[in-house]
């Protein structure tokens, strides 16, 4: 499977759920595990370009396929990638925990929506649950990422 | 690991899963896995063989057949909800698969895996029900047409053979009048209830061990939900009446 563009070795044992492949056997944290049963969103990547949960997959089913993770959205020491940049401008993060599913949630909706309405972001972020900002930030930060996108 | 162990068999072909699913004692199909993960994850579920179907070609298509729409076992609930066809022949499809979960679950999960697992809160069920429309079971046997008020036998059973793989549901087009509604604490949530209409048939969900078609007059009459933690019998009844009102006045 391809992971933000190199490729790997799926893992041996397929128990090996998609986001223990990615945090454990790839050293890529940035995706993080909180209910591992769908619900709060937090595991989000994008597999072929359209987000997913990493929990609800087995890693040997990401085989031929494409996965991109947060850690793909800008290289270290790059600038970073206009949806960062929009929730980093609109202080849509305050923890943090969440903010790897929301920016690959948002990542997928601006691909098929690039000028998203009030009622698509709504219904693309429903999925993800934050305890700490209320949601009013994020939804200003993904009208700012299509903003940013769209330039 | 989280899931327990179980043997992972990924057929290329829907005769090699059938010929899987004929030969293996204690096998489950791995379709969306929107609800079959989560309940590995949890331990819930332990089968002993996984046949995940998810690389069969062919086996995504969403058409039009005998005036109604065709979803073949692995179109996902993303791409009904986006299809041109189902809101066309079906809309009362569209609108419903709406309702499943989140858009993130529904890139990945299936219309058809919906109805195998045969969740009573689970909207697809209701609607195959309140329609009319039956599945197609595919064994090495051969195919055999299951009308859906024949399909749910149970919480989570189905008429499907272990030896029988779900691989299209077909809903007759709903024509008449339409509309379902359900109740839930939040949104995305399984329904607490909910009711779906088309033309003059009532189905109800999330009060039954099935889906269960009703009398739109009398809704709540045999009815005897369940109650938890988010809601009594009596309220699950209660919203059966105000459902029932609430899609007849669409």
């Amino acid at each position: 499977m391809k992971v933000n563009g190199s490729l790997h070795a799926p893992p041996l044992d397929p128990r090996r759920l998609l986001s223990d492949h990615l945090r454990h056997d790839l050293g890529l944290t940035g995706t993080h595990v909180g209910c591992e049963h769908g619900v709060c969103g937090c595991c989000t990547v994008l597999l072929d370009g359209e987000p997913v949960r990493s929990c609800l997959m087995l890693a040997v089913q990401a085989e031929g396929h494409e996965v991109s993770t947060v850690e793909g959205l800008a290289a270290a020491g790059a600038p970073l990638h206009p949806v960062q940049q929009a929730f980093h401008e609109c202080q849509g993060l305050q923890c943090g925990f969440c903010t790897p599913g929301f920016l690959m949630s948002v990542v997928g909706l601006l691909a098929q929506h690039p000028d998203p309405t009030p009622e698509q972001v709504e219904e693309a972020i429903a999925g993800n649950l934050c305890r700490c900002t209320g949601y009013a930030s994020i939804r200003r930060a993904v009208h700012r990422a299509a903003e940013l996108s769209g330039k | 690991m989280k899931p327990p162990r179980f043997e992972y068999h990924a057929p290329s072909t829907v005769e090699e899963a059938c010929e899987l699913l004929g030969s293996l004692e204690d096998a489950k199909v791995l379709a969306g896995g929107q609800s079959l993960i989560p309940l590995l994850n949890f331990r819930l579920a332990q089968p002993a063989h996984l046949v995940d179907i998810n690389r069969l070609p062919g086996l995504d298509a969403i058409y039009e057949r005998d005036g109604g729409v065709a979803v073949q076992a692995l179109a996902r609930q993303a791409a009904v909800e986006d299809s041109e066809v189902a809101a066309h022949v079906c809309p009362l499809l569209t609108a419903a698969v709406r309702l499943v979960a989140h858009r993130v679950i529904r890139n990945r999960g299936t219309v058809c895996g919906s109805i195998a697992h045969a969740d009573p809160a689970s909207e697809l069920p209701a609607v195959l029900l309140a329609l009319g429309g039956h599945v197609i079971g595919r064994s090495a046997r051969g195919d055999r047409i299951i009308d859906a008020g024949d399909l749910f036998k149970g919480v989570f059973e189905t008429a499907l053979a272990a030896d029988e793989l779900l691989v299209e549901a077909w809903f007759p087009a709903s024509s008449g009048a339409f509309a379902i509604v359900e109740e839930s604490r939040r949104h995305g949530d399984f329904a607490l209830a909910g009711a779906v209409r088309a033309s003059g048939r009532l189905a109800l969900f999330g009060v039954a061990p099935t889906p269960v078609l009703a009398d739109p007059a009398n809704p709540g009459r045999g009815l005897q939900p369940s109650g938890d933690l988010e809601a009594t019998p009596e309220f699950r009844l209660h919203l059966v009446r105000v459902l029932t009102e609430r899609v007849f006045a669409a």
